[in-house]
C-alpha cells in the first residue's frame, strides 16, 4: 500500500512539475547543490566514507593524489612519485607550501600520521581493506614520504585518491567529524544537523583560489523534492538525480542544463552460487538469456542507462561491452533450462531492496523469468537494515538485486564470504595477477580478462549501469558530468554571463 | 515509564541491522567492523547496554548518536526548535478553524455552511496529509513562489523567514486534525443543542444566537477537547511524514533518518519522548477536563 502512495505521489508531482516555470536568480559567487544522504560524519576517513566524501572531498579535503573528472589518478598533495621495479615502494614527493586550515603546516610526518591512523588496530575507516597491502610509512624528511608494500597492488595509488584517504592533521583528527580542518580551498562554517553544511572560501589555499566565495551543501532525501527545491531557486545542482522520470522536463527547459552522465554504478542481480539452482552456470547463463535489457532500462529509469555485461560500467577507462555472450533469446534459455535439468522451471526467492530502482527492476524480472518457466517470489527487504543482514551477511536468499557504486571493485567476486558465495580459482588467479601488475597496460589487460571471465560464467546478472542525472542552472560552469568517484567537487564551478 | 523503556528498547534492539556495519558500507572488513562496535559500545551484553541508558536518561544524559557522534539532547533541543513551533501553529490553526467551521455547520444542519463543512471534513479524513503538504508545495512554492519549498533557515535566518519555512507544512498538518475537529465540533454541538436545558433557555427568551454561545457551546466543549487530546498521537506522527515532506530538520525527520541508519540510541530516546508526550497532553486532558466541566471538579 505504502508503494503505491509513493509512486502516486511521485507520478502527480512529476506531471504538475513539468509545467512549472523557473526564474534565474542567483547570488554570483555563492553555490548550492544538494544530495540525497547527509554524512554522519564530515570526516571521509572514519566510517560513512560515502556521504562525507560528497560533500567535503576536493571541496575541504585533500590527497596525496586525487581522482580527476575523467576517472584518472592525478598529482595533488604530492607532485611527483616513484614506484620500485619490484612495485614494493613508492617515493612521494610532496609539496612545501601546504597548510592546514588551522594554521598548521602539512609535511610527510602529517601523511604518515594519516596513513597509520587509517591502517591501525581501532581503525573505523571503511575503505581499510584497500590500503592494507602498506606495511611500513616513512616519512624520510619532509618533503619525502616512502610506503612500503607487503605484496604488489598496482590499485593503491588509486585508492590514495579516493575520498577514504584524504590527509588530516593530528590534532584535528578526533574532531573532524564535526569541525573538519583539511587542506583544500574551503572550509566548513556552519553544519546544521538535518539540512545544510556551509562552507566559505579559505584565503590560506595552497592552489588556485577558487572562483565561489560560498558553497552550501543540501540534504533533501527525496528526488520531487530536490527537483522543487532547485525550480523555487533554493538550490543551484543536482549532481545526480535519482529519479528519471523527472529528467526530462529539465533537458526541455533552457533555465537548467541537463547532462546524462556516466556513472560508476551497476544494478546487478546477485544470486546465491552456493545453493540451487543458482550454483549451475547453465541455470545462471539461462536466465541472464531471459532478460531484454534495453527494455528494462526503458521501464526502471525512462530509457537512461547502459546495459552491462559484466562488473563494470562505461564510467570505467577498463569497461569493455560484453553485453552480446548472452543477448534476450528466450529459446535458448529454455533449452539450457532442459540441460541442466530444470525442463519445468522452478521458484525462487527473490530478495529486493527498497530502492525504487531494484523493486522496478524485480518486478519487470519476474515477467522476463515467467516467460521461461521460472517464477520469482518477490520479496521487500527493508534496506539498509534488514538487507545488510539478511542478504549481506546471512546470505539467506536465492536472487537479489542492488547497485554497486565502488569504483575498481570487480574484485568482490574473489572475496570469500561475500554475498553471492561464489568461488572460482581463474578468477581469483586473475585477481592476483592484476594485484601484481607492473604496468598500466598489464592492469588494463588484467582488469579486461576478469570481466570476460565472470560476463561467461555469471555469479549476478548484470543488467545496466546506472546513468548520473545531473541537472543545474544555466550559467554554472564546471560542474562534473561524470561520476568516476561520488562526490561534489565545486573547485572548478563558477557563473558565467 | 519504565514500562515502555524496556518496551522500546527490546523492540529496536530486535529490530535486524547491525549499526556499525550500516555506517561502515559493504566493504568494510571484520576488524574495522570490531573498532566501531567496540567505539560505540556495541560489544557490551544488552542488559548492561539498558541500564546504561536508562541510567542515563534518569540522570538527564541520552548519550551519544552513533551517526552524529553528537550528544542525543543536543540534537533532539535542536530539532525540537522546529517540532515545536511547527505542531503548535497547526494545533492552533486546526482549532481557530474547526471551532466556527463545526458551530457554523450544526446551528444549521443541512444547510450550505453545514454542506461545506461537510465536504471539507470528509476531504481532510481522506487525504493524507504527506500528500496535501505535495500539492502546496507545488502550488506555493513552485508555481507562486510565496514560500520556500522546503528546508529550514533556522531561527538566525530571522523570525520572519523561520515562520515563512513552517506555514505550509503547518498547513498540511493542520487540515486532517481541523477535518477531525470539525466533525467533533458538529457533533457535539447538535446533541447538545437537543438537550433540556437548551429548550429552557430558548424558553426563557434567549435568542437562537445567545443560546447557542452561552448554554451550548461551552457544555459542547469536553468532547471537543478529548478529542484533542486524543489527536495528540496523530499530530506526533504526522509530523513525521510532513517534516519529511519539506525536508525539515525536525524531530520527525530525526527519528526516521535515525531508524533506517539504525542510529538506535536516537530512536529510543525520540520514542521514549514521544510517549511522555502523549502522557503529559493526557494528564493535561485531564485537567482541562475539570476546569470545563464543574460537576468533574466538586468529585475532587
Amino acid at each position: 500500500m505504502t508503494k503505491h502512495i509513493a509512486f502516486f505521489k511521485g507520478t502527480c508531482l512529476a506531471v504538475l512539475l513539468a509545467g512549472a516555470a523557473p526564474v534565474l536568480a542567483q547570488e554570483v559567487n555563492a553555490v548550492t547543490f544538494v544530495q540525497a544522504v547527509e554524512p554522519q560524519g564530515l570526516d571521509p576517513t572514519v566510517s560513512s566514507p560515502v556521504a562525507a566524501g560528497q560533500v567535503t572531498w576536493q571541496n575541504v579535503f585533500e590527497g596525496l593524489v586525487a581522482i580527476n573528472r575523467e576517472g584518472r589518478v592525478v598529482p595533488q598533495l604530492a607532485t611527483a612519485w616513484t614506484i620500485s621495479d619490484d612495485g614494493l615502494i613508492y617515493t612521494f614527493t610532496l609539496r612545501d607550501d601546504v597548510t592546514f586550515q588551522n594554521g598548521v603546516p602539512f609535511d610527510a610526518s602529517t601523511a604518515k600520521f594519516t596513513l597509520e591512523r587509517i591502517l591501525g588496530e581501532d581503525s573505523t575507516n571503511g575503505q581499510k581493506a584497500n590500503y592494507t597491502a602498506i606495511s611500513k610509512v616513512e616519512a624520510v624528511d619532509a618533503i619525502t614520504l616512502v610506503l612500503t608494500l607487503s605484496s604488489r597492488n598496482s590499485d593503491l595509488l588509486y585508492w590514495l585518491g579516493y575520498p577514504a584517504a584524504v590527509m588530516v592533521e593530528p590534532s584535528s583528527a578526533d574532531t573532524n567529524n564535526t569541525a573538519p580542518v583539511g587542506t583544500g580551498p574551503f572550509k566548513v562554517e556552519e553544519w546544521r544537523k538535518g539540512d545544510r553544511v556551509i562552507m566559505s572560501a579559505w584565503d590560506g589555499y595552497w592552489g588556485e583560489a577558487p572562483a565561489l566565495e560560498s558553497v552550501t551543501a543540501r540534504f533533501i532525501k527525496d528526488p520531487q523534492a530536490q527537483a522543487a527545491a532547485l525550480q523555487a531557486g533554493q538550490v543551484d545542482i543536482i549532481g545526480n538525480l535519482d529519479a528519471p522520470e523527472l529528467f526530462d522536463q529539465f533537458t526541455r527547459n533552457p533555465a537548467y542544463d541537463a547532462v546524462v552522465g556516466a556513472g560508476e554504478m551497476e544494478i546487478v542481480a546477485g544470486m546465491n552460487n552456493a545453493k540451487p539452482p543458482f550454483d549451475d552456470p547453465r541455470v545462471r547463463q539461462a536466465m541472464m538469456l531471459a532478460v531484454d535489457r534495453p527494455s528494462l532500462i526503458a521501464a526502471v529509469s525512462s530509457g537512461y542507462g547502459t546495459a552491462i555485461g559484466s562488473h563494470f560500467s562505461p564510467a570505467s577507462p577498463f569497461y569493455e561491452d560484453l553485453t552480446e555472450l548472452f543477448p534476450y533469446d528466450p529459446e535458448r534459455a529454455k533449452a539450457l533450462l532442459v540441460e541442466a535439468g530444470y525442463p519445468d522451471g522452478f521458484s525462487f526467492e527473490f530478495k529486493v531492496p527498497t530502492r525504487t530502482y531494484a523493486q522496478r527492476s524485480a518486478e519487470i524480472l519476474q515477467a522476463f523469468f515467467s516467460q521461461i518457466g521460472v517464477s520469482a517470489d518477490i520479496q521487500s527487504s527493508d534496506f539498509p537494515a534488514t538487507w545488510i543482514q539478511d542478504v549481506f551477511k546471512d546470505t539467506n536468499y536465492d536472487m537479489t538485486i542492488v547497485g554497486h557504486a565502488e569504483p575498481l571493485d570487480i574484485g568482490i567476486y574473489a572475496r570469500d564470504n561475500y554475498y553471492f558465495n561464489y568461488d572460482n580459482a581463474a578468477f581469483r588467479s586473475e585477481m592476483e595477477k592484476i594485484a601484481a601488475a607492473t604496468s598500466e597496460t598489464e592492469r588494463e589487460t588484467g582488469y579486461r580478462k576478469a570481466q570476460e571471465i565472470l560476463a561467461e560464467d555469471l555469479p549476478a546478472l548484470f543488467l545496466f549501469s546506472y546513468p548520473k542525472l545531473g541537472v543545474w542552472k544555466a550559467g554554472l560552469e564546471g560542474v562534473w558530468e561524470n561520476g568516476p568517484v561520488p562526490a561534489n567537487d565545486m573547485t572548478d564551478v563558477h557563473w558565467v554571463e | 515509564m519504565l514500562l515502555a523503556s524496556l518496551v522500546i528498547f527490546l523492540l529496536i534492539e530486535a529490530a535486524p541491522g547491525d549499526p556499525a556495519e550500516i555506517m561502515l558500507g559493504t566493504s568494510a572488513q571484520p576488524d574495522t567492523l570490531a573498532a566501531l562496535r567496540a567505539e560505540l559500545g556495541l560489544d557490551r551484553p544488552l542488559m548492561v547496554r539498558y541500564a546504561h541508558w536508562l541510567g542515563g536518561v534518569m540522570t538527564g544524559d541520552l548519550g551519544q548518536s552513533y551517526t552524529y557522534g553528537v550528544a542525543v539532547t543536543e540534537l533532539i533541543a535542536q530539532r525540537f526548535t522546529v517540532t515545536l513551533p511547527l505542531t503548535l501553529m497547526a494545533t492552533m490553526l486546526a482549532v481557530t478553524v474547526s471551532l466556527p467551521l463545526g458551530v457554523m455547520a450544526a446551528a444549521r444542519p443541512g444547510k450550505a455552511g453545514d454542506g461545506l463543512a461537510t465536504v471539507f471534513s470528509q476531504i481532510g479524513i481522506a487525504v493524507p496529509n504527506f500528500w496535501i503538504g505535495l500539492l502546496l508545495i507545488l502550488g506555493f512554492a513552485v508555481k507562486v513562489r510565496w514560500f520556500p519549498p522546503g528546508g529550514f533557515p533556522g531561527l538566525e535566518a530571522g523570525f520572519g523567514a523561520a515562520l515563512g519555512a513552517l506555514v505550509l507544512p503547518s498547513i498540511a498538518l493542520a487540515i486532517p486534525q481541523a477535518a477531525v475537529l470539525t466533525r467533533v465540533t458538529r457533533a457535539a454541538v447538535i446533541e447538545v443543542t437537543n438537550e433540556d436545558f437548551v429548550r429552557t433557555a430558548r424558553a426563557k427568551g434567549l435568542s437562537r444566537r445567545r443560546a447557542l454561545w452561552r448554554h451550548t457551546v461551552p457544555n459542547a466543549l469536553l468532547p471537543v477537547v478529548t478529542m484533542l487530546g486524543l489527536q495528540i498521537p496523530f499530530l506526533i506522527s504526522g509530523a513525521v511524514l510532513v517534516e519529511n515532506v519539506f525536508s525539515l530538520p525536525g524531530i520527525g525527520t530525526l527519528a526516521y533518518q535515525a531508524l533506517s541508519q539504525r542510529d538506535l540510541i536516537v530512536v529510543q530516546n525520540v520514542v521514549l519522548l514521544f510517549v511522555a508526550i502523549v502522557l503529559v497532553v493526557n494528564a493535561g486532558t485531564d485537567a482541562l477536563y475539570a476546569r470545563l466541566d464543574p460537576r468533574l471538579r466538586g468529585r475532587r
